[in-house]
């Protein structure tokens, strides 16, 4: 280890804001997931734009790599350092700078948590909102962007990273560039319609960090209600999603099918968010979605409206963690089309039962059923190594078929990463290694990650 | 890796997801209200990170250190992250982490400051090191008597006894009993520590033997019933007094003091105008629940405008003082020290007082507002001092 390195990070950000003491390297040489820890050599985090700044330069200087992290949510082990470094942790630069709420655009530092801006919409804008991924309040806004995230207005709106008015960077060279209107105007109102730079959304944090985001944000209704139907044959998903699609009322749509609680086992239910500014405006969109062509689905099959609740709680999708009292999860996520729901769970409940976890998966309706996030998650106890190890193979087998079924993995883990890369065409994985380069010539921006061989 | 360390929850710390709810108050409004989270910023002060590296620790993975124990320490016990919790252990976290702390007092390896506390308390019976017979100097000029089979024992506790600025607290609270005419009387320098922090900081022999002295003495004294000005105290009292058969009726002085003011007993200052916003210290709040009787009190005094902060009740963010951190000072040295953050948040409510129920947190948000300059702008006050009139 260079001390000169540990000196000149307390130089820029202070005494207690960096660390090379082995708990601080212990605790961020882990994440969440199944992943193999991978040590830093520092960890630093800054509060300003410029200490993170010198932090790059000085990476530069010093040739060691550097790598973001915001919530650490990803789950993937790509918030590791995969070859060691400097730990940057993104959550002190946590300023919410602007609402704009007739332009429904909200201005955050890229270390703002989703929980912080979702409370001070709450509180200050109530008819905005942003669109939240399920993932615990703890993950950033740049961490999303950064992975193409998506959330619960992804029906309407999209991936997260589709929902951008203007981003701040700073690239691995140190310097500092701003996209979209904010680059020529104070205003960040629109990232169209200069020629676009987009090299940062997605490539987790290896070609810049990425440091304010300009968010779209969107209607907040005074009301909200999440409806349950379920259905218990996977075949009739993908039409069901695309007629209530069709309608194009529902905020958020999703489908998903779990071995536990027992009387769930097989059964395909349907989530629709729908929400209104009064119980009027609710009732004409339930009359919408929920007409003649969506019971003829309930006649053929067996199921219907199970549950209908206010909103659905948070902690839902963390408590899949706590399955046999193991304390994890990880999950393969996917992007396919809605058609390929039927064979994505069937391979989903296969690859469970090889492992003996209980098979969990879920699918959110992106766009006007354009495509769908698809997810198998995998539970695993982490005091148990053997369990551990098969939540590791079953997702690793999950990464295998991905490409065979026709889609694409998301936020892979550096093990897809490479099945990725294998699949892709050779001039598009040949620009990405020019620009990877290009932009990081000292090579030490989250080296590993999507690196090009 | 080094040997394992025989650890009460084995089978339980490795359910931590590290998914950092524990962060957050109710309203995700900051990802600050872990205190010792807020002061550091790095994951390894967060409940998650400090889970983790317990656990690495006791199953050898990392080796005992001094910034491992600082880590360990600095956790104010303060509960919040239980109340954000998801899973369905989050009632043991507090517990988790001061198990790790008796083992730690097991292997002998503390820092420094948590070594001083408890000798002070072994010795002295006190974790400031001062002499156990100037304990009653606090009520020098009352006309507060020893206990002598009156109805309630009035207990001080530490702070309230030898920290100054507690002692006007201590004072006050004393006042307001002998004018409501209650049948009460105090220990004096027979009074020792109550072993709250102790417990706190896992060093359970000398918790035994503070609690087996205090019960003796209350029994020998025929004390039924206690009103405590701490929280802290109020909860050894109430919550591990009864596990070695110390049964006492128990009343933090905000549950007395309103049924006194409705009988007529107690009259409040004349009509004060101000706005006042309440802190609600963790051990009466999340560790009991109590989060009523200090606001009726204080909505009880003429004039008196409650005005809450934002992080309140079940989310109010702790002073920073809990668990010993009024001594070992883990968490100060900062302007992202939790009482200062806590004070500023004090400050935004537009309140002429910060009113608080627990003579720690008095010190440690007084101190905070001197930090913060805002001496002028808000004055931090014990609930006891605002209806005594203590200037
Ligand atoms: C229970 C659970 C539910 C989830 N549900 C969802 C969901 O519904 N939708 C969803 O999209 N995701 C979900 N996730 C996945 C993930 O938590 C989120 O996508 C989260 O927003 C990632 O943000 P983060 O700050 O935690 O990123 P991190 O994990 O910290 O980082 C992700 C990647 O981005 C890089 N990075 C971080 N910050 C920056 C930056 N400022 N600039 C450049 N690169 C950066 C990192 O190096 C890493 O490669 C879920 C996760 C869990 C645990
Ligand atoms: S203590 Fe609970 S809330 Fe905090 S990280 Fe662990 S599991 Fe999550
Ligand atoms: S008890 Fe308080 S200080 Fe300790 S980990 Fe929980 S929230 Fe943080």
């Amino acid at each position: 280890m260079n001390s000169a390195v540990y000196k000149a990070l307390v130089d820029i950000v202070g005494e207690d804001y960096a660390s090379d003491r082995a708990e601080e390297l212990f605790t961020y040489s882990k994440d969440l997931g199944t992943a193999e820890p991978k040590w830093p050599d520092y960890v630093a985090v800054p509060k300003t734009v410029e200490e993170l700044q010198k932090i790059v330069l000085l990476a530069n200087e010093a040739k060691v790599a550097i790598v973001p992290m915001g919530g650490g949510m990803s789950l993937a082990g790509i918030a590791l350092p995969l070859h060691g470094g400097i730990m940057i942790d993104m959550k002190r630069m946590d300023e919410i700078i602007e609402v704009n709420g007739t332009g429904r655009y909200a201005v955050v530092e890229a270390g703002t948590s989703q929980g912080k801006l979702f409370a001070y919409l709450k509180k200050h804008h109530p008819t905005l909102a942003h669109s939240m991924p399920d993932a615990p309040p703890a993950a950033t806004i740049g961490g999303n962007m950064a992975i193409h995230g998506q959330g619960d207005l992804a029906h309407p709106h999209g991936f997260n990273s589709d929902m951008i008015n203007g981003l701040e960077v700073i690239l691995p060279t140190g310097e500092i560039c701003r996209f979209g209107s904010c680059s020529m105007s104070p205003g960040w109102f629109t990232q169209h319609p200069l020629p676009d730079m987009a090299f940062f959304l997605g490539w987790g944090g290896a070609t810049g960090i990425i440091t304010k985001v300009s968010l779209r944000l969107f209607p907040c209704k005074k009301i909200r209600e999440f409806d349950l139907l379920v259905v218990d044959n996977e075949e009739l998903v993908p039409e069901i999603l695309y007629e209530i699609s069709h309608v194009g009322m529902s905020e958020d749509l999703t489908a998903f099918s779990q071995a536990l609680p027992p009387m769930t086992d097989r059964l395909h239910h349907i989530g629709v968010n729908i929400s209104g500014d009064t119980e009027e405006e609710l009732e004409f969109k339930r009359r919408f979605i929920y007409d003649e062509r969506l019971s003829s689905f309930f006649e053929q099959g067996t199921g219907g409206i199970v549950a209908t609740s206010q909103d659905l709680e948070k902690p839902t999708v963390t408590k899949t963690s706590d399955w046999k009292k193991g304390g994890g999860f990880e999950y393969v996520g996917s992007v396919f089309p809605v058609s390929a729901y039927p064979e994505l769970y069937r391979k989903g409940v296969e690859i469970s039962a090889r492992h003996d976890i209980p098979y969990t998966v879920v699918g959110r309706v992106i766009g006007a059923a354009h495509s769908m996030m698809f997810a198998w998650s995998y539970a695993f106890n982490r005091a148990d190594p053997d369990s551990v190890r098969h939540a590791n193979e079953a997702l690793h087998e999950t990464d295998d078929l991905v490409p065979g079924l026709g889609g694409t993995i998301w936020k892979p883990a550096v093990y897809g990463q490479q099945i990725v890369m294998k699949h892709m065409d050779a001039n598009t994985l040949e620009l990405m290694k020019k620009l990877k380069n290009m932009l990081d010539p000292n090579g030490i921006m989250n080296p590993g990650n999507w690196e090009v061989a | 890796m080094t040997a394992k360390i025989e650890y009460k929850y084995d089978d339980m710390i490795h359910r931590c997801f590290r998914c950092g709810y524990c962060k957050f108050p109710n309203d995700w409004s900051t990802i600050t209200n872990c205190p010792t989270y807020a002061r550091f910023r790095l994951e390894s002060y967060s409940s998650g990170g400090r889970l983790w590296l317990i656990r690495a620790w006791v199953n050898g993975e990392i080796e005992w250190s001094e910034n491992l124990a600082k880590i360990v320490y600095s956790c104010t016990a303060c509960k919040n992250c239980e109340e954000q919790c998801p899973i369905s252990f989050s009632d043991d976290l507090v517990n988790m982490v001061v198990a790790a702390r008796s083992a730690m007092v097991e292997t002998g390896l503390l820092p420094s400051p948590v070594k001083s506390f408890l000798k002070n308390v072994h010795l002295h019976g006190n974790p400031y090191g001062l002499a156990a017979k100037k304990r009653d100097q606090w009520m020098e000029g009352t006309k507060i008597e020893p206990y002598q089979n009156q109805e309630y024992l009035y207990y001080v506790g530490d702070e309230g006894s030898y920290d100054t600025r507690a002692q006007s607290a201590a004072k006050s609270l004393g006042e307001l009993l002998l004018k409501a005419g209650v049948s009460f009387g105090v220990l004096g320098n027979l009074e020792t520590s109550d072993g709250n922090e102790v417990e706190t900081l896992g060093e359970e022999g000398l918790l035994e033997e503070l609690i087996e002295k205090n019960i003796k003495q209350f029994k020998d004294l025929g004390v039924k019933k206690i009103i405590t000005l701490s929280p802290h105290s109020y909860n050894v009292f109430k919550n591990s007094y009864p596990k070695f058969r110390g049964e006492f009726e128990v009343f933090h002085y905000t549950q007395i003091l309103p049924q006194l003011m409705q009988a007529g007993k107690l009259e409040g200052p004349a009509d004060l105008n101000m706005k006042v916003t309440y802190h609600d210290p963790c051990f009466l709040g999340r560790w009991n629940k109590e989060y009523n009787a200090p606001r009726d009190l204080l909505k009880g005094i003429k004039g008196v405008e409650l005005t809450e902060m934002g992080q309140n009740k079940k989310s109010a963010l702790c002073c920073g003082g809990g668990s010993g951190n009024f001594y070992t000072d883990f968490l100060g040295g900062s302007e992202d020290s939790p009482a200062r953050i806590r004070v500023r948040e004090a400050h935004e409510t537009g309140a002429q007082v910060l009113a608080v129920a627990c003579p720690n947190c008095l010190t440690m948000l007084e101190d905070a507002v001197k930090v913060e300059g805002l001496e002028d702008k808000i004055a931090v006050k014990d609930i006891s001092e605002i209806l005594n009139g203590t200037e």
